[in-house]
């Protein structure tokens, strides 16, 4: 088991070389180069070659990526193009945001869809399995900011409950940023407890289908024995792989909900940089999305493997 | 025939319906639509009245109007990267499934590698560089996509490629194309229109996403997720407005689900649980 876990480690380290080294790639398509993008109309053949010997733009492409990828793991994002200042300033209190939102948001919203997803499993064809099912159906369909803006429109609008409005700043209380965060969270709440709960159902069915848990059954057990004692550990690596990939929707997820919210965090502030067309910037928080997406993945990988009893005693 | 009418379950019928009313509305839109989609008639965030009916956006523009007309955008667009990225991403498929060993493995490396950012990652860096245009937008949707129809339509190849009836075609000496175009297609078909369906549903939220972010689809054109982001702020004021194309984006999205739902429980294939 161990080396499968060492095993899933080093393939997730592979494929963050792999990501960064797309997306540089995916950087470079523009026609020209930042240098004449940031000179503008101003620019004559001399600045031009100033400014990109600045920025490093005459070495060749492969060159740029080392020194862009080295740069990153020692913690130097280079320079935003808008104003000058560090990426790394810029960049992380707002990663952190982000983050925060989106661990309110799972906090909640995990245990209530793997419970919901258990119970629709476990009354398969019930009242309660059905309504529930095209309850979710239809969340699912529902975009981020329908439900967002139907959240403002009732909780802070006709009742004044929250703030409509996400603002929040360094130094604030805990129970203040709850309340400016609530609907945010309330927001990707909806959205993942109606996905996570449909998946969670799928990865139960398919376990209590199987012929141990009607020998479980006709053992004469209870439902209740049999769910959490027979099927359950076997359908746990499944759900964790539900879960993270909810979570993973989280990270991006965020993007949107923070625009209807204004929120500051890291999404909304890439998509400025995308607006400004501010590389450098994109660079790094795509860099930075995309990390913790695969780091996040390879966790769950190895938790799924080591909650997998068939891989923790092996035969 | 009428028997397999009555199978239909309500919920597909009410999704056929959705589905139908908006393809209409995407042919015809433009026609219908009393006013011009930048033509200003009236005071910002007037309310529904008999003569407008979803009431004047924050220009004064007619919402009715806007929403018929902004249909061949949001619709157009998704329509398009849909299309595209199957043309991509089937004979794609087929062939890693065909050929196999090193090609196999090189396409589906290269597809997983990209699979590893978020869709919504990948597209912002590319808009980042090419800046947001139409026809980008289409084809950098179409490409991200289709690694997603890639992967399904290769599983789905492979299964076939090892029966009886493709194993006697490649032993009677038919060519690659025949084999493609005349076992593998048309019985890898069911699978494929319930995916052409939900990679449709998605493409169509990514659009209105993107357009909601402000990098989607441009004005002067008016589109669905663009006017809810135009109208958001009338919301503060307790103000209907952007709530029309919101609504209009979620009741597409759910009607194509519901079809998607019963082709797959019909088809019996299990790939509905993810989107």
């Amino acid at each position: 088991m161990i080396q499968l876990i060492l095993k899933r480690v080093a393939l997730g380290i592979l494929t963050l070389l792999l990501v960064s080294a797309l997306i540089f790639a995916g950087t470079q398509l523009l026609p020209g180069d930042v240098a004449s993008a940031i000179l503008g109309q101003n620019a004559t053949p001399e600045s031009l070659a100033a400014l990109r010997q600045d920025l490093g733009l005459d070495l060749p492409a492969w060159q740029r990526y080392l020194s862009w990828l080295h740069g990153f793991v020692t913690g130097d994002l280079g320079m935003s193009l808008a104003n000058r200042q560090p990426v790394a300033d810029l960049l992380w209190p707002r990663f952190g945001n982000t983050m925060a939102l989106a661990a309110y948001a799972a906090v909640v919203s995990v245990p209530i869809a793997v419970l919901l997803g258990l119970a629709a499993a476990v009354r398969r064809g019930s009242l309660f399995d059905r309504t529930i099912n095209i309850v979710a159906l239809a969340f699912v369909s529902l975009p981020e900011y329908f439900l967002g803006l139907l959240l403002i429109l009732f909780l802070s609008v006709q009742f004044n409950l929250l703030p409509s409005l996400a603002d929040t700043y360094a130094g604030m209380s805990f129970p203040d940023w709850l309340r400016a965060t609530t609907l945010p969270a309330l927001t990707l709440v909806l959205v993942t407890v109606a996905q996570m709960m449909r998946m969670t159902r799928t990865a139960v069915l398919s376990v209590m289908d199987q012929a141990y848990v009607e020998t479980a059954f006709l053992k004469g057990l209870r439902t209740r024995r049999v769910v959490l004692r027979h099927a359950l550990p076997n359908a746990a690596a499944p759900i964790v792989n539900v879960v993270a990939f909810n979570v993973a929707y989280l990270i991006t997820g965020v993007v949107l909900v923070e625009a209807i919210f204004n929120y500051n965090g890291l999404g909304r502030f890439m998509v400025d940089a995308v607006a400004k067309r501010d590389l450098p910037l994109v660079q790094a928080a795509a860099m930075v999305f995309g990390a913790a997406y695969v780091i996040l993945n390879s966790i769950a990988d190895i938790v799924a493997i080591a909650l997998n009893p068939r891989l923790r005693h092996p035969r | 025939m009428t028997s397999k009418l009555k199978a239909i379950p309500f919920s597909a019928w009410l999704g056929l319906v959705i589905v139908t009313l908006n393809l209409l509305v995407f042919v015809f839109g433009p026609m219908l639509a009393p006013y011009g989609q930048n033509e200003i008639v009236g005071a910002p965030f007037d309310p529904p009245s008999a003569q407008f009916w979803f009431g004047l956006d924050q220009n004064g523009r007619d919402m009715a109007s806007r929403l018929l007309a902004g249909a061949q955008m949001s619709i157009g667009v998704s329509l398009a990267a849909s299309l595209i990225s199957f043309c991509i991403g089937i004979p794609m498929g087929f062939i890693a499934a065909l050929f196999g060993g090193w090609v196999d493995t090189v396409l589906s490396r290269i597809v997983d590698t990209v699979m590893c950012i978020p869709v919504l990652i990948s597209a912002l860096v590319v808009l980042q560089a090419l800046g947001s245009s139409v026809p980008v937008l289409i084809f950098t949707i179409a490409l991200l996509d289709s690694t997603r129809v890639f992967r399904l339509a290769r599983v789905v190849a492979q299964g076939i490629s090892v029966l009886e009836y493709a194993e006697t075609a490649r032993l009677r000496g038919e060519s690659l194309g025949w084999l493609i175009t005349r076992e593998i297609l048309p019985n890898a078909l069911p699978p494929l229109i319930a995916e052409f369906g939900m990679r449709f549903c998605f493409t169509f939220l990514f659009v209105a996403g993107l357009s909601f972010l402000g990098l989607g689809i441009q004005p002067p054109f008016a589109d669905w997720g663009g006017m809810v982001k135009d109208n958001q702020q009338a919301i503060l004021y307790g103000l209907y407005a952007p709530l029309f194309p919101a609504a209009a984006i979620a009741l597409l999205t759910i009607g194509v689900n519901l079809v998607v739902d019963w082709l797959l429980s019909s088809g019996g294939t299990t790939q509905g649980a993810d989107r």
